[in-house]
C-alpha cells in the first residue's frame, strides 16, 4: 500500500444519498478471479445515462468523489472500494459512510473522508462553479480545501486507520513490519518440519 | 499449572505476542485450492509482494473439477477460468500444485494427510473451513478467509485470538457397525450446531484411541459442523505408525527426532479444559441427519420427530422449516424414507477405509432400481488404491457409478448436482437446503448406512439386509 499524505485532484460530485454497494458494483461483476479490473462495473446501473457525471469528459480524471450521505451502505463485498480505486478514486468525501465499506477502505488504502453535511454542498458548489476543479485532502492535517479557498474545513478519521494510511500499511504490511521477528522464529523451527519443495 | 495439547502446539507458533492484541502464529503449512485463492494471488500482484514460504505452501485442484472426463478440457467457463487461474498463479509464484490428472491430485484434506505433510504439531491453514480434519494428527488446523490467504501467502503468519479449550471424552468402545461418523453425528445433535463455538476441541478417550486415523479425521472434519474452530485429537501409535513412509514423512534421525517432540504432545494431568462433554460409545447408534442443519439427526431406528417435541421455541421453528423444505412428515420411520442418489465421498468419507467398508456391504449385493449410486474417491491415489484392491469393480457390479477425485456432489459445484426434489444418502457433511444442487434434500449418513440404504433404496443400515446370497 503507498502512503498517504496528501492527495490533489479533480473532485467529482455524485449529488446522490443511499448510494450502496450494490449501486457502486452490482452483482454480476463479482465473479472475476482478480482484484483489478472492477471499474467496468463500477456504477454499472448509471453509466448508460449521457448525464451521468462520470460520463462528462471533464471529470474523467476525477479522483475524489463528493457523495451524499450513507455511501456505501448494504453488504460486505470488499470489490466495492476495490471497483472506486481501479476505476482512479483516491478519496471519497462524505458526511455518511457504511460501517463496513469504510472498513474495508481503510485496509485497501482507500480514504473516506468524513464531513459535515455543509462541506459536502460547499464542495457541489465549488464544482459547480468550477467543472474540473481541484480538490486537496491533506490527511496529515486531516483538511479539505479548494485551490482558491473556497472551502477549507476538516475531516473526521479514526487515529488508527489514518496512522496506517499515513505508513502505507494494510494488514499485511504491519506483520511485515514484524518482519524481523518471523525471521528469528523461522531460524528456530526444527529441520524435520514438512516442506512442500 | 499443567497445559492442554493444543496450548502447546499454539505456544509452539507464537511469533510475537502483546497484550490487548491478538497473537502472530506461524503456520506450518498452507492448503491452496481453486476457489478462495485467486484473489489473494491477485492482491499479492498489485502489492508487488512474494510468496514468503513456496516451501510451506501446496496447492491442488478439488471443489471445482468434473469427476468424468477430467482429461478434456472443464466444460463450465467459471470453474475453467477458476482452475486455469489457480495454474497461472502457482507458476508465477512457485507454488507446488496438483492439478487434475496428477497422480496426487484431489480433496485437499485427503491430499494433505496422504502426502504425509500433515503431522503432529503443526498449524495448517486453508482456505476452506473443513481444514479441521487435520487436527485428527494433534495438529491445529482451521479455515480462513481469502484476505487471510493473501495474509499468509506474503507473511507465512496469522495473527489469531487464542480460542478456548474444550474436552470431549468418549468413555468406552463403539458397538460393532457403528462409525466415526455416527459418533460425530450424535454429538453433534446433542450439542446444536452452535456448541463447540469459540473452541479448540480435543476429542479423547477410550473410543478416540481406538479408532482408526481415518475415522479420527472424519471426527475432526465435522468439528466445524458443531461450530468449533478446530478440533484435534493427541497422536500416538496409530498416528505415528500411519505417517510413516509416506513421501513427505520425515526419515532417519530426523524421524526419531520428530517422534520423539510427537510424543511430548498430550495434555498434562493437570490441565484445565475451559470446558468438557463426556459422551458413552456403548450408547451410538447409527445414526442420520432428518433435517436442513448437521444437529438435526436421529438414529436411524427413530421416526421423524415433530416440531412439537421441540421445547426451545427456535428449534421447533427450525423443525418446521426442515420437514417442509425436506419433504417428511413427522413420526415416518427414518428407515421407511426413500432415497434417489447415494453419495459416497468427500472430505469426511471419501478415504480408502471409507470405501472399503461401502464396498463390503455391496459386495455380492445391487443397488436398488430406484436408486443411483455414485462413488467419488477423495483423491487420485485413493481411486487408484480401490482399483488395486478391485474395489471400483464392487461398485460397479452392484451398480454403481465409479468417478474421478474430486469435492462433486458434496457442494454440488461439478455438474454432479441433485435435481430439485431429489433425495439422497451422502456420507459428506452439510445438508443446507440446495447445497448439493437447487431444491436437493439431503441426509447425511456413514459409508456404511449409505452402502445399504443404496441396496434397499431406503434408509438402512447393514443389519438390515438379507444375507448375501438369500432371497431378497
Ligand atoms: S469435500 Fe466438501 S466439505 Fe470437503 S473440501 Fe470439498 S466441498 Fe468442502
Amino acid at each position: 500500500m503507498d502512503k498517504f499524505t496528501s492527495h490533489t485532484g479533480v473532485g467529482v460530485p455524485l449529488k446522490r444519498s443511499n448510494v450502496d454497494t450494490d449501486q457502486i458494483i452490482p452483482a454480476v461483476y463479482l465473479k472475476r478471479v482478480t482484484r483489478s479490473g472492477f471499474e467496468d462495473g463500477l456504477f454499472a446501473a448509471w453509466r448508460n445515462d449521457p448525464e451521468f457525471v462520470l460520463n462528462n469528459p471533464i471529470y474523467s480524471a476525477g479522483t475524489v468523489l463528493v457523495a451524499g450521505p450513507d455511501f456505501g451502505t448494504g453488504s460486505s463485498r470488499e470489490h466495492a472500494v476495490w471497483a472506486l480505486q481501479n476505476y482512479g478514486f483516491k478519496v471519497v468525501i462524505s458526511s455518511r459512510f457504511g460501517d463496513i465499506f469504510r472498513g474495508n477502505s481503510g485496509k485497501a488504502g482507500l480514504l473516506t473522508a468524513l464531513v459535515d453535511e455543509k462541506v459536502v454542498q460547499a464542495l457541489w458548489d465549488y464544482l459547480d462553479d468550477n467543472p474540473g476543479g481541484q480538490i486537496t485532502v491533506d490527511l496529515d492535517a486531516k483538511t479539505v480545501t479548494t485551490p482558491g479557498g473556497e472551502v477549507a474545513d476538516s475531516f473526521d478519521i479514526d487515529d488508527y486507520t489514518r496512522w496506517r494510511l499515513l505508513e502505507g500499511l494494510d494488514d499485511i504490511g504491519i506483520t511485515l513490519s514484524h518482519e524481523s521477528d518471523i525471521a528469528t522464529y523461522e531460524g528456530s523451527r526444527p529441520a524435520w518440519k514438512p516442506a512442500t519443495l | 499449572m499443567g497445559r492442554t495439547l493444543s496450548e502447546k502446539v499454539w505456544d509452539e507458533h507464537v511469533v510475537r505476542s502483546t497484550p490487548g492484541e491478538p497473537d502472530l502464529l506461524y503456520i506450518d503449512l498452507h492448503l491452496i485450492h481453486e476457489v478462495t485463492s485467486p484473489q489473494a494471488f491477485d492482491g499479492l500482484r498489485l502489492a508487488g509482494r512474494p510468496v514468503r514460504r513456496p516451501d510451506l505452501t501446496l496447492a491442488t485442484e478439488d471443489h471445482n473439477v468434473p469427476t468424468v472426463d477430467w482429461d478434456k478440457p472443464i466444460a463450465d467457463p467459471v470453474s475453467r477460468t477458476q482452475v486455469e487461474t489457480l495454474r497461472k498463479n502457482a507458476a508465477e509464484f512457485g507454488v507446488r500444485l496438483h492439478p487434475l490428472g496428477d497422480e496426487n491430485q484431489g480433496i485437499v484434506h485427503v491430499v494433505g494427510p496422504q502426502l504425509g505433510l500433515t503431522q503432529p504439531g503443526m498449524t495448517i491453514v486453508c482456505g476452506d473451513s473443513h481444514t479441521s480434519t487435520h487436527g485428527a494428527f494433534g495438529a491445529i488446523a482451521f479455515g480462513i478467509g481469502t484476505s487471510e490467504v493473501e495474509h499468509v501467502l506474503a507473511t507465512q503468519t496469522l495473527p489469531q485470538a487464542k480460542p478456548k479449550t474444550m474436552a470431549v471424552t468418549v468413555n468406552g468402545s463403539l458397538p460393532e457397525g457403528v462409525s466415526a461418523k455416527d459418533l460425530i453425528l450424535t454429538l453433534i445433535a446433542k450439542t446444536g450446531t452452535g456448541g463447540g463455538q469459540g473452541y479448540i476441541v480435543e476429542y479423547r478417550g477410550q473410543a478416540i484411541r481406538e479408532l482408526s486415523m481415518e475415522a479420527r479425521m472424519t471426527i475432526c472434519n465435522m468439528s466445524i459442523e458443531w461450530g468449533a474452530k478446530a478440533g484435534l485429537i493427541a497422536p500416538d501409535q496409530t498416528t505415528f505408525d500411519y505417517i510413516e513412509g509416506r513421501p513427505e514423512a520425515p526419515k532417519g534421525a530426523d524421524w526419531d527426532a520428530a517422534v520423539a517432540h510427537w510424543k511430548t504432545l498430550v495434555t498434562d494431568e493437570d490441565a484445565v479444559f475451559d470446558r468438557e462433554l463426556v459422551l458413552d460409545a456403548a450408547e451410538v447408534t447409527p445414526f442420520v441427519t432428518w433435517g436442513t442443519n448437521p444437529g438435526q439427526g436421529a438414529p436411524l431406528g427413530a421416526a421423524v420427530p415433530a416440531p412439537e417435541d421441540f421445547d426451545n421455541p427456535q428449534d421447533r421453528v427450525a423443525a418446521e422449516k426442515a420437514l417442509a423444505y425436506m419433504g417428511l412428515e413427522a413420526g415416518t420411520p427414518l428407515r421407511d424414507i426413500k432415497v434417489d442418489t447415494v453419495f459416497i465421498g468427500s472430505c469426511t468419507n471419501g478415504r480408502i477405509e471409507d470405501l472399503r467398508a461401502a464396498a463390503a456391504v455391496l459386495e455380492g449385493r445391487k443397488v436398488d432400481e430406484h436408486t443411483r449410486l455414485l462413488v467419488v474417491p477423495g483423491s487420485v491415489k485413493v481411486r487408484l488404491q480401490a482399483q488395486d484392491e478391485g474395489l471400483d469393480v464392487i461398485f460397479k457390479e452392484a451398480g454403481g457409478e465409479w468417478r474421478g477425485a474430486g469435492c462433486s456432489m458434496c457442494l454440488g459445484m461439478n455438474p454432479d448436482t441433485l435435481e430439485p426434489g431429489e433425495r439422497s444418502a451422502s456420507t459428506s457433511n452439510r445438508n443446507f437446503e440446495g447445497r448439493q444442487g437447487k431444491g436437493g434434500r439431503t441426509h447425511l449418513v456413514s459409508p456404511l448406512v449409505a452402502a445399504a440404504t443404496a441396496v434397499r433404496g431406503t434408509l438402512s443400515s447393514p443389519a438390515d439386509l438379507a444375507p448375501v446370497g438369500a432371497d431378497a
